[in-house]
């Protein structure tokens, strides 16, 4: 590895900015916690907040490790493989990503609960309970294992199948071949598709709220809905602040352990994509399972809803354009800004690692972990002091979103510029270019895949964001997910149901750039 | 080669869907073209509301035209407003809240955000519907009951209060929801009225009878339609609103015990910040709320109770107002709450 290098100034100056804007609802925490510590350390320190975390803990573990084991085998075959079909199951193995946690753990009450429709299908008078951590698990599992699965599978296309012909050529097997030159290339990716899947569990109140499962966010609610306890809240928050600070530790060890880059010219040889032979039957039931599961089965119960809400004619299909309008908006400057945002942050950390350029990279990710209530406060707090002009304008409520996501975007870019050689960049320095030309001319060409794919989960999550819009949003702005809301709360179930289709509809437009993405041009 | 050319074209695609959305964003539709919040260059005043726009939309309306102001409102969680409004401080765009639950306007009141109504607004309510000092009065009540299938259970079998859900016989069947602030108030009304050591041993009480928690009313409600259990403590209009919906098939009915504290009753209430600087349309904003057209908007549909003197209910509810006990103080008391949350946490409930 050479040297690291000093960053240009300016980069690290933009980064700074960066990394200020995505502290701003943890330092909102700890001012509200310094208002009265001693409350708050009784609140973080007692026994309930740490068993909470415990189970907290726990399911985040256990929804990443499911999330692999669905992912790997996913990527695996529709990257490597000639397994029939490959282009349409990447296309709706990604596509459970558009489902609102929220929508999801609805939709899996309706269809699998007690009394659900499995169980008037199958006519049996019980079936095992979906609720606690069971329900939990299944829901973040099936919605957001596709975190791991769209870089993974970015990943395994660009690695150097040299590699692996020589180790066959050396007369290992298939799976050793898979075990010991495939997966130590892979580690690095997941453990930043784990780290995306973790922070989406440990902020997740929806889900989990639904499914009955006790976990932080919950407690963090308690908090807030109960006794309007702003100092316990903040105290529990800065706990979830400070267990996404260790899980990040953990990915970027992860990451920096393992640099892989190609060392040869810039083109790839094709692949020679594996036989599956008889295998393909159980391998596309696998594929077949997920989806029916995590897409069809969730769709399916909607459609039948929308179809109820039509013919009792309770939604406007216009009002639902307008609505869909102001989705797009927030997301698509979101997704804009935080590409741009992530890209200054993951070349920083790639680049030029330095204790600089990692604190910024830590900071980027304050907000994420925190439920949206926090995050919103957090903003209202210091704009309303600061800047009140913007204080509740689409400007604020832009800022707000893409800062809490920035971390999606980050991933994708930094596993981008990882597989970089950073070769081609000193070449181009060594023929005389500036760093700030060469940043322009090589690094973003470059990474425009990574940073595809980054706007990309920022805009589908901004699409399907809640509680800050509904805090932060200027009076009267609705989106689909704020009528989704406005139904679900009473149990107009049928009214939500095409808000959420149209919903689902736009996403689905980035995530078939996605797995585009990982298409091999034939 | 072919490859750069998709990628241009992808490149091109996303550029125009991008202008696409700027063009559209640059109309964005809300319901008012009002300018920022903090400009007083419209004639009319800002809502908090935690109530959703089918709960309020008709009151809201009539004063708009009544008076010809407009009134602009942000929806939200009831508690997430108050946390909302106790950050903005006296920076707060907003002029009322409109607050579902009872707590969260005794939080807004007690970080000394709501101004004091007038004595005229503060006597259209009775005094047990009021905060004593004046700060924001009473709209609806909601009555908590006990909801149940009538298909499974015969309203004869159902216990005269919920302290009888600890028989047996009501083992896994019943349903609640600690961590919703009604229950939570209705214990807390438990405390005063009984004692901690008998809420404290219902509570357990119903831990150990197998009581589902629910995160709200309405899957209570819809638990119970569905034969996943078969009564629940809830608030009376969720049902209503269901009946509304589904016809007069929909199998779930509305018990209101009639002993100890069966059915307490819940207000949903309305203050006037103290920062607002359009304080006299606020107010004539909450009288308004008060009239008896708007009272009969509030409570027609949800089959709530209005609260505002001389305003009859909904014929349908047939047990009277007066007969619905209020908490003993009729009040929210925060520091009780939170000892209502210790309790409810100690006994496995929350």
């Amino acid at each position: 590895m050479p040297a690291a290098r000093r960053a240009p100034l300016g980069l690290l100056a933009l980064g700074a900015m960066v990394g200020a804007a995505a502290i701003l609802p943890a330092a909102y925490l700890v001012v509200v916690i310094a208002g009265d510590l001693s409350a708050a350390l009784e609140v973080a320190f007692s026994s309930r907040a740490l068993e909470t975390l415990l189970r907290t803990a726990a399911l985040t573990a256990a929804v990443v490790v499911a999330s692999v084991a669905i992912a790997l085998p996913i990527g695996w075959l529709t990257v490597r493989t000639d397994l029939p079909g490959r282009r349409l199951w990447t296309v709706l193995c990604t596509l459970p990503l558009v489902i609102p946690s929220y929508v999801g753990a609805y939709l899996l009450v309706a269809a699998l609960g007690p009394n659900g429709m499995l169980q008037e299908a199958l006519g049996v008078d019980r079936l095992p309970s979906i609720y606690g951590f069971t329900g939990a698990w299944l829901v973040l599992t099936l919605f957001t294992y596709p975190l791991v699965l769209i870089p993974l599978r970015a990943t395994l296309r660009r690695i150097d199948p040299q590699l692996e012909d020589a180790a066959r050529a050396m007369g290992r097997g298939p799976l050793e071949v898979f075990r010991t030159v495939v997966l130590p290339q892979l580690w690095p990716v997941l453990a930043a598709g784990s780290l995306l899947v973790a922070l989406f569990t440990i902020s997740d109140f929806g889900a989990v709220s639904i499914l009955r499962f006790q976990s932080f966010t919950a407690e963090i609610y308690v908090a807030y809905q109960s006794s309007f306890d702003r100092v316990a809240a903040a105290a529990l928050g800065a706990v979830l602040v400070v267990a996404m600070l260790a899980l990040l530790l953990v990915s970027s060890r992860v990451r920096s352990s393992r640099r892989i880059h190609r060392l040869g010219p810039g083109t790839l040889r094709p692949t020679q994509p594996y036989r599956l032979g008889r295998w393909r039957w159980p391998a596309l039931g696998f594929c077949s399972l997920i989806v029916l599961v995590a897409f069809v089965l969730p769709v399916g119960v909607l459609i039948y809803w929308a179809s109820k809400g039509i013919s009792t004619g309770s939604t406007s299909l216009h009002t639902v354009a307008a609505l869909g309008g102001n989705s797009l908006l927030i997301a698509v400057w979101a997704a804009a800004l935080g590409a741009v945002a992530a890209l200054v942050v993951a070349a920083l950390a790639v680049r030029y690692p330095s204790a600089a350029t990692r604190a910024i990279e830590r900071l980027a990710h304050g907000g994420y972990a925190l439920p949206g209530i926090l995050a919103a406060l957090g903003l209202v707090f210091f704009s309303t002091r600061a800047v009140p002009a913007l204080y509740q304008t689409i400007a604020l409520l832009v800022f707000a979103i893409t800062i809490h996501y920035l971390p999606l975007a980050i991933g994708p870019i930094a596993s981008s510029l990882v597989q970089l050689s950073p070769r081609i960049e000193e070449a181009a320095r060594g023929m005389g270019r500036g760093p700030a030309e060469v940043f322009r001319t090589i690094t973003i060409p470059l990474a425009r895949g990574g940073m595809m794919a980054g706007a990309a989960l920022v805009f589908l999550h901004a699409m399907k964001e809640l509680t800050v819009t509904l805090i932060l949003s200027p009076i009267g702005f609705k989106t689909l997910a704020t009528d989704i809301w406005t139904q679900t709360t009473y149990g107009f179930y049928e009214a939500s149901a095409i808000p959420a289709l149209v919903l689902l509809a736009v996403a689905a437009i980035p995530v078939y750039l996605l797995s585009e993405q990982g298409a091999a041009p034939s | 080669m072919a490859e750069s050319v998709t990628q241009r074209k992808r490149l091109l695609a996303a550029l125009l869907f991008l202008a696409a959305v700027l063009l559209g964003g640059c109309g964005f539709s809300t319901e008012d073209s009002g300018g920022g919040s903090n400009e007083p260059e419209t004639e009319g005043i800002t809502l908090y509301s935690g109530r959703i726009p089918a709960a309020i939309g008709p009151a809201v309306d009539m004063y708009e035209a009544k008076e010809d102001r407009d009134v602009q409102v942000r929806f939200a969680e009831t508690a997430d407003l108050a946390a909302t409004l106790v950050e903005e401080g006296d920076a707060s765009p907003a002029d009322v809240f409109f607050a579902q639950e009872p707590g969260a306007i005794a939080a807004v009141a007690e970080a000394g955000l709501l101004a004091k109504l007038p004595k005229d607004i503060v006597d259209m309510v009775p005094a047990r519907y009021r905060d004593p000092e004046g700060r924001w009065v009473g709209v609806t009540g909601r009555a908590r009951v006990i909801a149940y299938n009538r298909d499974v259970v015969e309203e004869s079998e159902l216990p005269r209060s919920p302290f009888g859900l600890t028989a047996p016989r009501w083992k896994d069947r019943v349903g609640w929801s600690p961590a919703s602030s009604s229950m939570q108030e209705y214990v807390t009304a438990l405390r005063a009225r009984y004692g901690e050591d008998r809420t404290r041993q219902w509570l357990e009480e119903m831990v150990d009878n197998g009581a589902v928690s629910f995160p709200d009313n309405v899957t209570i409600r819809d638990a119970i339609a569905k034969g996943e259990i078969d009564v629940g403590l809830i608030n009376h209009y969720y049902v209503a609103q269901a009946i509304a919906a589904e016809g007069s098939g929909y199998p779930v009915a509305v018990y209101f015990p009639p002993g100890g504290l069966g059915s307490l009753m819940l207000l949903t209430s309305v203050g006037v910040l103290e920062s607002s600087d359009r304080k006299p349309e606020a107010l004539a904003f909450v009288r308004s709320l008060l009239s008896g057209q708007s009272q009969a908007f509030l409570t027609s549909s949800s089959k709530e109770y209005p609260l505002a003197k001389g305003v009859e209910p909904d014929p349908s509810l047939s047990v009277p107002i007066a007969k619905i006990p209020v908490s003993d103080s009729s009040l929210v008391d925060l520091e009780e709450l939170q000892g209502t949350i210790e309790l409810m946490k100690e006994s496995g409930a929350l």
